[in-house]
């Protein structure tokens, strides 16, 4: 019988890619004098997803991340059984 | 001769369909609304337009949730088929994001959402949409975005470039885009996007009408 599993999916623009959003939020703390160097803003998701084992819905919330949580072409992301 | 039926593409969040939905009728074609949660036959229409907006409310990326659309498999269909495609605006984000399109569009590199009259010219493409414009010919249409910071691979740029797929490209780039670049078109040159919205200067009293020879492909 499937089960169900969580993952925590951290999707996290690629280094490459100009983080807008990390960039206010770096500049903000520094101009508040925080001994801040650098912030960047990615996203979390928490997949409930089912399969009879853990590695069929790995492979699942692998698949959902590649697909849609994360643009792989400007960002990345990182899968955690919770 | 019958007139061209155009398909306008409704999103839940949508808001430039009404305009390009006139603009397309004053353009001498019969304009057709479709909606993203039904398939349609891609054979009963001449082109197909994906308008502006904000589609589902721009959640988790521009454009990411209405690229998975029932709609969306007609649109794939009709793009495998030759059929004359056009997103703009939030449209060309939805079409990046269904890989119909190359690239992403990302959050303005001045952070600010921009509404401003900008100057472009035509860098190429074989889109059937600005046919007749040359290459090197300038236009002057607004843009409405948050989102319009177009990126790509160096490689795949290259590879852009070498295919003839770069399009349209600002003048004075407002966003941060790379390589200035306004609009792009698919390798076969069907399926083709832009930030600027061409329904938004179709009349002088709008402040120009150089949209029209964007989106006049039907007279």
């Amino acid at each position: 019988m499937a089960k169900e599993f969580t993952f925590g999916v951290t999707v996290m623009p690629r280094k490459e890619v100009l983080d807008t959003q990390g960039r206010a939020v770096e500049e903000t703390l520094k101009r508040e004098g925080e001994p801040v160097v650098s912030a960047r803003v990615g996203r979390y998701v928490e997949l409930k997803v089912t399969g009879d084992t853990v590695k069929e819905a790995e492979a699942t919330a692998q698949k959902i991340s590649a697909g849609l949580l994360a643009n792989t072409l400007i960002e990345t992301f990182e899968l955690k059984l919770l | 001769m019958s007139k061209s039926r155009v398909g306008v593409i409704r999103f839940p969040g949508t808001n430039c369909d009404r305009d390009v939905f006139e603009a397309v009728g004053q353009s001498g074609a019969d304009a057709v609304w479709l909606w993203h949660g039904d398939q349609f036959d891609p054979k009963g229409f001449d082109a197909l337009i994906l308008p502006g907006g904000f589609s589902y409310g721009d959640y988790l990326r521009s454009g990411a949730l209405a690229a998975r659309a029932v709609a969306m498999k007609s649109v794939r269909e009709a793009a495998s088929k030759g059929t004359p495609i056009l997103g703009i605006c939030n449209g060309f984000q939805i079409l990046c994001e269904s890989g119909l399109l190359p690239g992403a569009l990302t959050r303005n590199h001045g952070l600010r959402f921009i509404d401003a009259w900008v100057d472009l010219k035509k860098a190429g493409g074989k889109t059937t949409f600005g046919a007749s414009l040359k290459v090197g010919e300038g236009i002057r249409i607004p843009i409405a975005h948050a989102d319009g910071r177009y990126v790509i691979e160096e490689e795949s740029l290259k590879s852009l470039r070498d295919n003839n797929q770069v399009w349209l490209e600002y003048v004075e780039n407002p966003n941060g885009s790379i390589a200035n670049i306004a609009g792009v078109t698919n390798l076969s040159g069907n399926v083709a996007g832009l930030m600027p919205h061409p329904e938004r200067a179709y009349h002088d009293w709008m402040g120009g009408s150089d949209g029209r020879k964007l989106l006049e492909i039907w007279k």
